[in-house]
């Protein structure tokens, strides 16, 4: 019992909540770039947090249901297909053997999350099923998924149709404002580069995927070319010799050298994410205290988000 | 010692400014203490030359607190650095066929290829970081005089096992990628092998030695030249 791949789109990878405590082997997290928009996912199908679903990237993926189960779609807004027949994202939706799901190209954003019940059955390489490419870990094969794929998953019979009722979904701008807590090497940019750097406005490149999004605009100049090589957290913000800022996400490398101003927040980088070249971002500075606060009341706002149940 | 605030589950701990082994070694320590000290609120650590990333649960705890155990946990760090790694011996076939810039190398050094093998094996390694790839281990340092700066112009493909040196450091790639190191030999050891446990044949703070093996040996040892 499965979803077969028919057609994979431009980038599908599986992903579960991500791959932790392997730092020290070199292994980054993987996971899904919009923790949001995956959450949801989940928590619609009445899934445990971190199940297996499908990240879709830019849209084009279809597949055949070879199982009676319930699918849900959540994050970038791409057209959702059943049997042709247009169907609801951001709510559970029943599907049969035979049906062919197709999620489209997307109209706004760019990250979507098509979840099935009880998750895709995959076997966990170091601890998760988080497909990393340039690892060649997770997933199948440590690879996006192909035509002819099948997706193991469980003949489920028995889901509300839950929906997240609009206003409480994120809306996906074509401007994200990145909150970030200074850190790292932030003592090594003059207080005028700082300035600089948390008051321009800068452009998303096509030089954006899930190891960084590179941007461009007024160049920030460090008073170092390079550090001895350490760790790097996710959402941490690297400066190159050129001076355009990396915001590094989850496939990034796990160690480097370039000088780095800060990190952004993960509940912004999941809008980041959805972001696509042309796309505007502005740099804020917050507190670490700021940070945790907002962490907390994003988890408990998630958490009471109330669901509604639709007739199917 | 300094401990910051780096992202919103991370803290830096900076345990010194230089490469050396003593300061690899008080990360080493720190590692094992931060790790007791933070138990199930810990999700990553990454030691490196002279520091150790701490990624923690934020929805468990917060920076204060982790800043609060941490700052405890290395109170007597000098007691604890003592810790020796183990010693890892890795067979490397050393040979222009197995290592494109062996000769550059001796030539840049004004050393002959015998000469650049026995300063390479001559020396005691020690594993300072992970990272760039799974597996990837930076080995420091090699002797200054084959101590050679990166390629200009970094190559596409550098094959798995293809043992390196870029200025004072040295590695094997754990895995076929680009790279800009200069290529002196070939290790038939898998750096890294998702399916073994454990996937890595050293980790930080262990030391490396090279041990120079004949072209028979190599490929008995399972070593493979494409």
């Amino acid at each position: 019992m499965s979803l077969r791949v028919t057609q994979p789109g431009i980038l599908s990878l599986l992903q579960d909540g991500g791959r932790y405590g392997r730092h020290r082997i070199g292994l980054t997290n993987g996971g899904p770039l919009d923790a949001e928009a995956f959450y949801y996912c989940n928590r619609l199908l009445g899934n445990p947090p971190g199940s297996t679903v499908i990240e879709i990237s830019f849209g084009g993926t279809r597949l055949e249901a070879q199982v009676d189960s319930y699918i849900c779609l959540t994050g970038a807004d791409m057209p959702l297909h059943i049997n042709g027949r247009e169907a609801p994202g951001w709510q559970v939706v029943p599907v049969r053997a035979g049906d062919e799901i197709a999620v489209e190209f997307a109209r706004h954003g760019c990250r979507a999350y098509l979840g099935v019940a009880d998750g895709f059955d995959i076997a966990p390489s170091f601890g998760s099923s988080a497909t990393v490419m340039r690892e060649h870990i997770g997933g199948l094969r440590g690879d996006k998924l192909h035509t002819g794929d099948t997706l193991p998953c469980r003949a489920v019979g028995d889901r509300r149709c839950l929906s997240l009722p609009p206003r409480w979904r994120p809306r996906y701008q074509e401007h994200v404002t990145l909150r970030v807590i200074p850190g790292y090497q932030q003592s090594r940019f003059s207080r005028l580069q700082q300035r600089r750097f948390f008051s321009h406005g800068y452009t998303v490149t096509d030089r954006c995927d899930r190891m960084g999004y590179r941007l461009e605009g007024p160049a920030i100049s460090c008073e170092i070319d390079g550090i001895l090589s350490e760790g790097i957290c996710a959402g941490a913000i690297q400066i190159p010799p050129d001076g355009q800022p990396i915001v590094l996400l989850n496939d990034r490398q796990t160690i480097g050298g370039y000088p780095k101003i800060g990190s952004a927040l993960s509940l912004d980088t999941a809008h980041l994410a959805q972001l696509t070249p042309g796309g505007t971002v502005h740099f804020a500075p917050i507190t670490p205290h700021a940070a945790h606060n907002a962490l907390h009341l994003a988890h408990s706002f998630r958490q009471r988000a109330p669901l509604q149940e639709q007739q199917p | 010692m300094e401990l910051h605030s780096v992202g919103e589950n991370a803290m830096m701990l900076y345990l010194g400014e230089q490469t050396s082994p003593e300061v690899s070694a008080r990360v080493q320590a720190a590692a094992a203490a931060v790790e007791s000290a933070l138990g199930n609120d810990l999700v990553d650590l990454v030691p490196s030359y002279a520091s150790l990333l701490i990624v923690y649960d934020a929805l468990a705890t917060d920076h204060l607190s982790v800043a609060h155990r941490v700052h405890n946990s290395i109170r007597n760090l000098g007691e604890m650095s003592n810790r020796e790694g183990r010693t890892v011996v890795l067979p490397v076939y050393y040979d222009p066929e197995a290592g494109a810039d062996l000769e550059a190398v001796a030539e840049r050094a004004g050393l002959d290829t015998d000469e650049v093998i026995a300063l390479h094996t001559g020396v005691e390694y020690r594993v300072y970081a992970i990272g760039f790839a799974p597996g990837f281990a930076y080995l420091g340092e090699v002797d200054e005089r084959i101590a050679t700066p990166r390629l200009a112009t970094p190559r596409q493909r550098v094959p798995r096992g293809a043992v390196a040196i870029a200025d004072r450091q040295t590695a094997v790639y754990p895995a076929t990628s680009p790279g800009g190191w200069n290529l002196i030999g070939r290790c038939p050891v898998r750096m890294f092998d998702p399916d073994a446990d454990p996937s890595m044949p050293v980790s930080v703070g262990d030391r490396v030695r090279f041990e120079q093996v004949s072209r028979n040996r190599f490929f008995e040892l399972g070593g493979e030249l494409e």
